[in-house]
């Protein structure tokens, strides 16, 4: 999945072994150089401490990308799960939002500048997505929760195809604001741009904003209320269509809001919505279908997983060594070969395999369904 | 899917039932059999070829979906695995020389698509409903992105190919030319098609639908949900797999593309499009989306854009697909109240035309405006010739599609009503829908 993770383009310069193979026979090169016995340990001794910054450094800035990565998956998996819980539909274009929010940004950008684009964008995607509410889920309600789902699903296609027809198919020259494009702070010897700094700051006010939205305002309660108890809301008298527009334009918002923040740093394309609506579901799952904290702690925990994974230039071949000469192109040899970061972007489906066997209702779900 | 019931036919008792029964299935045949006299050009006959296995393929989506009520976006895994076990026991045969003829080779991606269900189904069919449809998904993404990591088998980006004529030859039979394949075709989506018809009507058939239908009282009767999705879960798996071995055949290549959730889409799309609450629903979808999907793609470049947009359609207003809007006009037909009915779809189809002409030239102009640049800017339809950067013709396709789209509203209205009144008669009558 290439630029879904943000940042991994500055750790893929660590590689010391580029495919990933221990060469039988580099070891002992140091031997070569034929100094003497103290200055061969000094050498050794900076090599250790060289490499042990290595490790630190990619430990913190793959934190740090981790978080940032699950700050945004939780800016869309937030909206979801709310959306899920009150309408009992999954929004399969939910993604697609995402997309829109970043293309919109684009343009929105190219025509008076980031700053308006990252209140315009989001705003364009609330309308459209309240309008996709209400003339078309509403619609749909009726004939049952298969066809609403399919009706998203029909969305997202129509969505991205639309989009394709726009902007085309090749990724859009969407830029980091000149604002912002210098480097924040530099962690051992890598940059930390300020842009992913702004980014994370962006997504834990959202964050704190949705937080504070949702326990302390009225409006908060009655989504907080419907989550559990969607019915008795309706029966209290509450406009329970109003409440589910509105949810499914913030919803959507927010998508777009992390849409607009990620496309400068991540690849504006056309197909953005393909790589990241799976992984937003499986967030979903992971965390229980309608926990949102559980939304919470599944997108940190992805973001994490996926970071560090792509980090990691492991593999068993470099663990134990290559296989036997004789061994010719087969599936154990792929298995062998494979490194851990080449595997990141299966890990996510993994992880919810693995829940789906043991637990079920997801981390912090209650509902089977 | 409560609303639209799966139509059974009624149990052939009298010889006239039965009549009508075995002459359905002998029509098809026969069909089968014209066609290729018919249409004897290799574009056709690849057209028929395609159409078979789509059909298999849609059917196979329809026991998951239409039968057990479990929306799956991962089919395609099983038609992908189908298809590649396929390839890799054609080569195989091809090498080692077994005897083993081509129309077998089918059967080995069944039984490819059958273990790999029932591998992966366990823990998929645990639950049902929207979980169940996130789970296809993880679990596709999971077999499509480990596809491209296992290279020696999936033979990565480019895919493996094989040669199907240097296997066992039964009869003389070399399956090179396409009228070989498209018989072959047919035969497998005869059997096919009789195997998935005659499921349907098994006490397991029944028992699909009703954990489709309530899976609670399923349990409360003795029986365990889950276990009864998971082997409707196997039998989709199976015929997936002769599917994608069909495709694999045809094609003599397969590559990631057989498992992507691209293909899964379109099983959705054909068994929906053609309604899945039908037996005969799905056979009508493939072939119309297989058929829509080499026509639009000549016609135009966003012709995936009109196939989203049908299907949203069919989702919003025709739930039961094609065959379910067919079969709501039974009892009209029978109670001869067809008339009015027809005479309100007459006034409402003018309207209705405009609409969609309004929108497909306003997408057209978009396309051209946009992506296509290099494109000529001047459209020509019917002999006239419309510039599409000009405001005007802009300001046309919005005024078809807002002027029909006001009055289509209206007609339809009247259509609704039209409709009501000959079923309030229909039923008086005695015909029930």
């Amino acid at each position: 999945m290439p630029g879904l993770v943000p940042g991994i383009h500055a750790l893929i310069d660590n590689k010391q072994d580029v495919d990933g193979r221990d060469k039988p026979g580099h070891d002992g090169d140091q031997s070569k150089l034929r100094t003497g016995p103290i200055l061969d340990r000094r050498i050794a001794a900076d090599l250790r401490q060289w490499q042990g910054a290595r490790v630190l450094e990619l430990i913190f800035t793959s934190t740090l990308n981790g978080v940032l990565f699950g700050m945004l998956l939780f800016l869309m998996a937030s909206g979801l799960t709310v959306i899920f819980s009150m309408l009992g539909v999954l929004n399969f274009a939910h993604a697609s939002f995402y997309m829109l929010g970043a293309f919109f940004g684009y343009q929105v950008s190219r025509w008076i500048g980031f700053w308006p684009a990252l209140v315009i964008a989001p705003l364009a995607a609330r309308v459209l997505g309240a309008g996709v509410e209400r003339y078309g889920l509403r619609n749909v309600h009726r004939n049952g929760h298969v066809a609403e789902l399919l009706f998203t699903f029909g969305l997202a296609f129509v969505i991205e195809e639309t989009v394709q027809m726009i902007w085309g198919k090749a990724p859009v020259d969407y830029r980091v604001p000149q604002l912002l494009d210098f480097p924040a702070f530099s962690v051992f010897s890598t940059n930390y741009p300020a842009y992913k700094v702004f980014m994370l700051a962006v997504a834990v006010a959202i964050f704190a904003a949705l937080l504070i939205g949702i326990k302390r305002t009225r409006i908060g309660m009655i989504v907080q209320a419907a989550l559990t108890h969607p019915h008795m809301v309706g029966h209290l008298g509450h406009n329970v269509g109003r409440i589910f527009m509105l949810v499914f334009g913030l919803g959507t918002a927010l998508a777009a809001v992390a849409g607009v923040i990620a496309g400068p740093a991540l690849v504006t394309q056309s197909n953005m919505a393909a790589l990241l609506g799976p992984i937003l579901f499986v967030v979903v799952v992971v965390g229980g279908l309608g926990s949102l904290p559980g939304a919470f702690i599944a997108s940190l925990l992805i973001g994490l997983l996926q970071t560090f994974a792509v980090a990691i230039n492991v593999s068993l071949a470099s663990l134990f060594g290559p296989l036997a000469a004789g061994h010719g192109p087969s599936l154990l040899t792929d298995v062998w070969n494979v490194s851990v970061a080449q595997i990141a972007p299966v890990l996510p489906y993994l992880l919810l395999v693995l829940i789906l066997i043991f637990r079920p209702m997801g981390l912090l779900g209650t509902r089977e369904t | 899917m409560s609303s639209t019931p799966f139509a059974l036919a009624a149990a052939p008792s009298r010889r006239r039932d039965a009549l009508q029964f075995y002459g359905a299935w002998l029509a098809v045949i026969a069909v089968m059999l014209i066609l290729p006299r018919a249409f004897s050009s290799g574009g056709a006959l690849t057209t028929f070829s395609l159409m078979g296995i789509s059909v298999i393929f849609a059917l196979s989506y329809n026991i998951l979906l239409g039968q057990t009520g479990m929306l799956s976006f991962g089919h395609a895994v099983y038609y992908g695995l189908g298809g590649f076990l396929a390839v890799h026991a054609m080569n195989a045969i091809g090498a080692a020389k077994w005897p083993v003829p081509l129309p077998v080779v089918p059967l080995i991606g069944g039984l490819a698509g059958l273990v790999f269900a029932l591998i992966l189904g366990w823990v998929s069919t645990r639950r049902s409903g929207t979980a169940f449809a996130m789970i296809s998904l993880g679990v596709a993404e999971l077999v499509a992105s480990s596809a491209l990591i296992l290279r020696s088998f999936f033979g990565g980006e480019a895919g493996v190919t094989a040669n199907r004529t240097k296997l066992f030859k039964l009869f003389g039979l070399s399956f090179g030319p396409q009228i070989q394949i498209y018989y072959l075709v047919a035969a497998w989506t005869l059997i096919a098609l009789i195997a998935m018809y005659a499921l349907t009507r098994t006490p397991f058939g029944r028992m699909c639908n009703a954990v489709r239908d309530n899976p609670e009282r399923v349990q409360f009767v003795g029986y365990d949900p889950h276990i009864v999705r998971y082997i409707a879960f196997a039998f989709a798996g199976l015929f997936a797999g002769i599917a994608g071995a069909l495709s694999a055949i045809n094609f003599e290549i397969a590559n990631s593309a057989y498992l992507g959730t691209q293909q899964s889409g379109v099983a959705l799309f054909a068994a929906y499009i053609g309604g899945i609450g039908v037996f005969i629903g799905p056979v009508i979808g493939a072939i119309l989306v297989t058929y829509l999907s080499l026509v639009l793609s000549d016609l135009s470049s966003v012709w995936q854009l009109y196939f989203g947009l049908i299907f949203i359609a069919v989702v919003a207003f025709a739930p039961g697909g094609i065959a379910g809007l067919l079969l709501r006009h039974r009892p009209l037909l029978r109670a001869g109240q067809m008339w009015p009915v027809l005479r309100a779809y007459v006034v409402a189809a003018p309207p209705t035309a405009v609409m969609l002409a309004g929108l497909v030239l306003g997408i057209e102009i978009v396309v051209r405006h946009t992506v296509g640049t290099s494109d000529d800017p001047v459209m020509h339809l019917f002999g006239y010739s419309l510039d599409t950067g000009s405001p005007l013709s802009w300001a046309i396709a919005a005024l078809l599609t807002l002027v029909g789209f006001t009055l289509a509203r209206l007609t339809w209205k009247h259509v609704a009503r039209a409709f009501d009144d000959a079923m309030t008669v229909a039923r008086a009558k005695g015909y029930l829908a």
